[in-house]
Parts: structure tokens; sequence; C-alpha cells
């Protein structure tokens, strides 16, 4: 089955057109907005990132106002929030929800959905030679229900008791009960209700992305000439589409503990409020984590894994080298990902879990050190001796390894169930997963964005920003997380509105003040970025050359501003791998070059 | 173009292989439950409940429609279609009851005093086969989907890959059924 015939297979029709003189009537509706088009879709997917970011961001230095000056007034704020912020202060239940909320967003919304959603849509068809994926109209799909988990989600800001607030983890039993907080009202419902609909849109993605680099690659690539973006993305689908739905019945039992009075995770819990006991029995709420972190992990690994594969990419590419040991980066995104779903329980540590099966949660755990350092040796290796050109792109790619390394280590402290029994729950936590999961992950989604944003608008971002971007960012970066740890091991707890009540923990006032500034300046600089891509899509330089980055995969083989089909001719052939860089005294051979007499092709 | 085209043609469909992945994240959704439902019954305070005699009956019911869904696909290939509307309408006809007979057992559950306040194990139950039956309903409405094709003067499909996903969606929730079966049963 050809990609042709099920490009068109919805319509049940047969065209008389041939090879991309498409002469569809695209209306505006099927051309922006229900568009079945994977480029277009990624173009919604990442827009809608890039609105949650700046939400989630905007989120987070509310909250930071709070930790950095929790004895100040900002009257301004009241004005903004009305009775969230009394008297120029931000209110305890409004902080909790901020909180989540900016977990949620930065997780789900904005490096699963903004993330896997832009670039494995834009990239999958493209780097494997296919003219959409295998479902368009799956894809299409996918993309609105985010939309309606984004509309629930945003709506819950604006209810009267506001959006949830139990962290973003949702533990019952004070998610499942109205009377344990504002947040655990219609709050919770509208997050439960969102992620429902989340859930169904990764699930449609993802395995769309699977059918998609199984079935469709072009004539001659075979799996072992993919580019390491598309063994990413795939790895990322496989970890989504077997973990979310783990969590789906999770929050369907959570629904049901909440409004239908069963007892899977509440028991005889006494309420202060109504000074009661809940008239439930023998439920468990560890059954919950279980549930939870059976995808929470795994999540990780979905944020993380795209990044890899996307900074892999631009690193050989601008380091003008192949990447080192392809086959051990694609054996290492297999380790992890198998890994990713047998380590869950070390987020369990301190939950009373029998500490013989914490043991060997440990091991496990300490396991994912090996690929993690298999792939930094080879990111490093391939940066050894290359003939680097600093783009945007291929900096936010370094910083990328950069933060995966520093945080990282900190993983292995907090992979140790004796450490984390003290650690746990302290800004040890918050800077370990800021920097190694939040942090890294966005550096690659910037790093793609630079990169592919030729790809998406025949134009070019403006360098200057890009850098002043960048520097900003990294160094705001570490100056934000790297006290934190020590915070965390002064014993500080995290998701606490005010430290400062605690006198072993007064010494970090200016520390916080500190830290709050610096995140309000990369805010601004992040602010900068938005203005740059939008700038740029409208007055950005014009391409001149198809292939800006004179890199090898097939993405650049297409007219500057592809149309629906991406390629107007025939799908190119595949001769060779992807990181023919500098071979046989050339800078790159593109992947749809023939392997010449003589040449020994990459095994 | 048409070279691609042959170098592809022996590859297995992609919406068919859509279908098997999004098969193995349901499958990952039962898991999830009845892995759940394992680790519950071990705690202390945990009752036992009987299923209820009326899903034998639905039992059977789902096993027929597995064998019409499969007469619908095999009509057709040979295109015999009003063989293949008949087989497809029955088989949406024995979904349909099928869903009836577990809301009846449900029914007969609660009369009995197992509700979602009085028994864990039957709130599991209510959930998992719930959950089941959800997916059962999603079948027939696959059917009902393909038989307004089937009759459609517009357009005319010869292919038969609709049929055959929905028909391996369908062999898949049977085979979850007789998965929960035992499960329910032997799992006491």
């Amino acid at each position: 089955m050809s990609n042709e015939a099920v490009l068109h297979a919805p319509a049940g029709l047969v065209h008389e057109e041939h090879h991309g003189h498409h002469h569809h009537h695209e209306s505006f509706i099927t051309k922006y907005i229900f568009s079945q088009d994977h480029k277009m879709i990624s173009k919604q997917f990442l827009f809608t990132g890039i609105v949650w970011a700046i939400l989630g961001g905007l989120m987070s230095v509310l909250f930071r106002l709070q930790l950095g000056y929790p004895n100040e007034t900002f009257p301004i704020l009241e004005d903004l929030l009305g009775k969230w912020a009394k008297g120029g202060k931000i209110q305890p239940e409004f902080y909790y929800a901020l909180v989540t909320m900016h977990g949620t967003v930065l997780v789900f919304f904005v490096l699963t959905a903004g993330l896997s959603g832009t670039f494995s849509n834009l990239l999958i068809p493209l780097q494997c030679g296919a003219r959409d994926m295998a479902s368009p109209f799956l894809n299409m799909l996918s993309y609105w229900f985010f939309f309606a988990a984004s509309i629930v989600m945003i709506s819950s800001f604006f209810i009267e008791t506001g959006a949830a607030s139990g962290g973003w983890t949702s533990y019952p039993p004070l998610s499942a009960i109205g009377d344990f907080s504002e947040g655990s009202k219609a709050g919770m419902d509208c997050w439960l209700i969102s992620m429902a609909l989340f859930i169904v849109s990764s699930l449609l993605g993802g395995l769309n992305y699977i059918a998609t680099i199984l079935n469709m690659r072009t004539k001659g690539l075979s799996m072992t000439k993919l580019p390491l973006t598309i063994w990413a993305f795939f790895f990322t689908a496989v970890l989504g589409v077997l973990s979310f739905p783990v969590l789906l019945s999770g929050a369907i039992l959570l629904l049901f503990d909440r409004h239908l009075g069963t007892s899977f995770y509440l028991s005889d819990v006494f309420v202060s409020k109504t000074q009661t006991a809940l008239p439930n029995e023998g439920g468990s709420a560890i059954l919950y984590q279980h549930l939870f972190w059976f995808l929470g992990h795994p999540e990780v690994y979905i944020i993380l894994l795209p990044a890899m594969g996307m900074a892999s990419e631009i690193i050989s590419t601008n380091s003008r080298k192949p990447i080192f040991g392809y086959m051990a980066m694609v054996g290492s995104l297999f380790a992890i990902c198998i890994l990713a779903f047998l380590v869950w329980a070390h987020h369990m540590f301190v939950t009373g879990l029998n500490p013989f099966l914490g043991a060997a949660f440990v091991l496990l755990t300490l396991l994912i050190a090996v690929p993690s350092a298999i792939k930094v040796f080879n990111w490093l290796t391939t940066l050894w001796k290359g003939n680097i050109r600093f783009t945007p792109a291929m900096l936010f790619a370094i910083g990328f390894v950069s933060l995966f390394i520093s945080g990282g280590l900190t993983g292995i402290y907090l992979g140790n169930s004796a450490l984390d029994y003290q650690l746990h729950d302290t800004y040890f936590v918050v800077a370990h997963f800021h920097i190694v999961m939040g942090v890294a992950s966005m550096f690659g989604m910037f790093a793609g964005i630079y990169h592919w944003y030729p790809k998406m608008y025949g134009r070019y971002l403006n360098n200057t920003l890009g850098y002043i971007h960048f520097w900003v960012t990294i160094c705001g970066a570490y100056l934000i997380f790297w006290p934190m740890h020590y915070q965390g091991l002064a014993g500080a707890p995290r998701r606490y509105y005010d430290i400062s009540n605690w006198h072993f923990l007064k010494g970090f006032d200016g520390l916080n003040q500190f830290i709050s500034t610096v995140a309000l300046i990369v805010f601004a600089t992040q602010i900068l970025f938005v203005f740059n891509y939008f700038f740029s899509m409208f007055r950005g330089r014009k391409l001149k050359n198809p292939n800006p980055w004179g890199s090898n995969t097939l993405e650049w083989t297409t007219p500057i501003n592809p149309g629906h089909g991406n390629w107007p001719g025939e799908i190119p052939e595949v001769h060779r791998w992807a990181y023919d860089y500098s071979k046989d005294g050339r800078e790159y051979i593109p992947q749809t070059e023939p392997i010449g007499a003589g040449e020994s092709g990459h095994h | 173009m048409e070279m691609s085209m042959s170098a592809q043609s022996k590859k297995i469909h992609p919406h068919k292989f859509a279908m098997w992945v999004g098969l193995a994240s349901i499958v990952m959704m039962f898991a999830g439950l009845t892995s759940a439902f394992i680790v519950k019954s071990s705690q202390a305070g945990w009752q036992d409940i009987e299923t209820p005699a009326l899903f034998l009956y639905s039992t059977v019911v789902i096993l027929l429609s597995s064998v019409t869904v499969q007469m619908a696909v095999r009509a057709h290939k040979q295109r015999e279609m009003p063989k293949y509307r008949l087989y497809i309408t029955v088989t949406a006809f024995l979904g349909a009851l099928f869903v009836a007979l577990q809301f009846f057992g449900f029914k007969g559950l609660w009369t009995q005093g197992i509700t979602f306040r009085s028994s864990i194990a039957g709130s599991f139950l209510y959930v998992i086969i719930g959950l089941h039956a959800l997916h059962v309903i999603g079948g027939v409405i696959a059917l009902i989907v393909m038989f307004a094709r089937a009759f459609s003067r517009k357009t005319r499909t010869y292919s038969s890959v609709g049929i055959e996903v929905v028909s391996t969606y369908w062999h898949f929730v049977d085979l979850l059924w007789i998965y929960l079966v035992i499960f329910f049963t032997l799992i006491k």
C-alpha cells in the first residue's frame, strides 16, 4: 500500500492528479483549522504549546514572587487576579493551584504535546519519506483532542473554587475529597477530564507515529538508516502508547471515588472540616501512586527522548561529523525505553514501600545511568574535533547535553533509596528534575525550533535574538536551579507556601529573592524568543537554499515551502545512512545519493 | 512512485497496523486495572463476589458475533454484498445484545446489594466490565458506520481494509472478554 493511496483513502476517490500538483480546493478551514496535513498539524501543536509555555512560565513567575518575597505585597496582582491575590499577596489556595498547574501544563501540554506533537508530526513523514501520516484523519483528531483538553484545563482557572491544587501528581485522598481543599472541588474534575482528553490525543498521535515509522518509509530506508530523531520519536511513541492507558485507568478509578462512592483509593480518613470520618472502607492510596507512576516515569522519557533525538541530529549536522556510535545510540534509546517501565516505584520509596522491593528498584534505576552515559559519551565524541558551527540550534543542543549531565548526576543521588529518605520532597528533587527533564527538554525543543524553522516557514529566525535567548536561558537555568540543590540538602521542603517560617531555613531569604529575580529575567527572555518566532514568520530572512544547514536527511530534499504531499515529484529513494558528513573529502553526502563505486556504505 | 508502491505492497496496511498498536494500548489499560484488582484482593478486608450467571450467556453471544463478523469479512472479499450487509447487521445486533446482557447482569448484582459503596470487588467488576462494554459499544458504532458505507450510493469501496480493521477489533474485544471471564472466575 503506497503512501499516496493512504493519503487519499479517506476521500474514497481516485484523484486524477499526479505527483503533488494538488488542485484540492482547500478552504481556509481545511487548510488552517481542520487540516490533515502533518506539517500544519505540527504548527498547530507548536502554537498551542507556545501559548501553554507562556502561561505555565507565568505561573512559575507568580509563585516565585511569593517564594522570593513572602512578606511583600504587590497591589497590581490584586488588580489582575482579584480574590486570588487579596491585598496584593498570592493566596495559599491560589499558590497551590499555580504550582499544580505549572507542573501539569509544562509536563503534559508543553513538553509532551508541544514537543513530541510538533516534531514527531513535522519530521516523521519528512525524514521517513512519506507523503503524510498513516492516518491523517486520526492525526487531525489527535490535535483537536489536545485542543479540547487545553480548553477544559484553562477553564478550570475561571471557576469559583479555582483550579486543581493537589500537585501535578494529584494523589488521593487529597485530590479525591472536595472538603480537603478548594482545588479538590470542581477544579479537580476539570483536571481529570482534561487529562482524559489529553490521553486520547496522545494515544491517537502515538499510534500514528508508530504505524508511519514502521510501515511508510520510502524505498531503501531500512530501520538502521533512519536518522536518530526518528528512532527517538519511535520509542517516545511506544512509551506513550503503553503507559498513558494506565494513567487513564487510574484517573477513571479516581473519578469513581470522587463521585460514585467507591473505595478504590479512599479509606475511613478523618475530615477535619466536617469533623467526621469518610464512609469509605479499605481503599489504598498507594494503588493510585502505582498507577500514576507507571505512566509518570515513562512520561519523563516521553519528554526527554525527542530532545535526545533532535540533539543527536543537530550536533552531528553542525559538527560536520558522523554521529559517534549510531547503533549504541539506538541501543541506549531502546534500553531507556525498556527500563522506563521498570523503575516507577523509585518515586515511592517513602510511601511505605517494602524496603526489599525498594532495593530492586534502586538497582533498576541506577541501571539507567548506563545508557544515559553512553549517549552523553557519544554526543561528546561527536563534538570532539568537529568542525563546529555555532548556530543557535547547535548551542541549544550543546546546552541540552550540559543540562542532561548536570541534572543526570543528581539523579544518581535520588535513585538511592537510602539517600532519598533524606532528599525526597525537598528542593533537591525540584532542582534535579527541572534541570534534567524540564530545562534540558526545553533546550531540545528550542534547538529543534531553531533548526527546523526554515523548513516550517521558509524563513530563518533572527540569529542575534537567538544568541541572546540562548545565553540568558542557559545562565539563568543554572542560576535558578543550582542553588536549589543546597536548599534541598539543607532540608527545605518543596511546595511549601512560605519556607521563611522555619528558623533553620532563615538563611535562604536572600537566595530565594535571587532565584526569583533570575526567574523573572529568564521568563522575559522567553518572551523575546516568542517575539522572534512570530516576527520571523513574516519578516525573517527568506530561505534561498532548500538545504540551509548542509544536512543529509530527507526533509531538506523537499521544496522550500512543500505542499501537502511533501515532494512534488516522486518520493526520493534512500541509499545511505543519515550521517555521511566529512566523508571522502566531501562535507556532506545526502541520503538520496547512491553509494559510489569503491565507496563503502555504513554498516 | 510505482517502484515504491511495489516495494510497499507486501507490507501490512498502515491502518491495520495502527489498529494493532491501538489494541496494545487497550491491553495496557486492562492490564493496569486487573493488576490493581490482584493487588487489592490480597489485602485485608477483601470480600469476593459471585459473577452473575447471565455473563455465561453474554459469553456465548460475543463468541457467536466473532463468527458472524468473520463471515462478513469473507462475504466482502467474495463481493457478496447482500450477505455482507446481513452479517454486519447481525454482528452489530449481537454486540448490542451483549451490552444489554451485561447491563442486566449488573442490575442483578446491584439488587443483591453489591453497590459501589458496599463492595470493592463489586466496584472493580463494574468499572472493568463497564469499560469493556464501552469498548464493545465502540465496535458497534464502527459497524454502524460500515453499514452506512455499504449502503451509500456515492462511494463504492472495494477495499476490504475497513471491515478487516473492524473485525480485528471485534475479535479483540471478544478475546478481552474471555480473558476477563477467566480472570474473574479464577482469581478468587
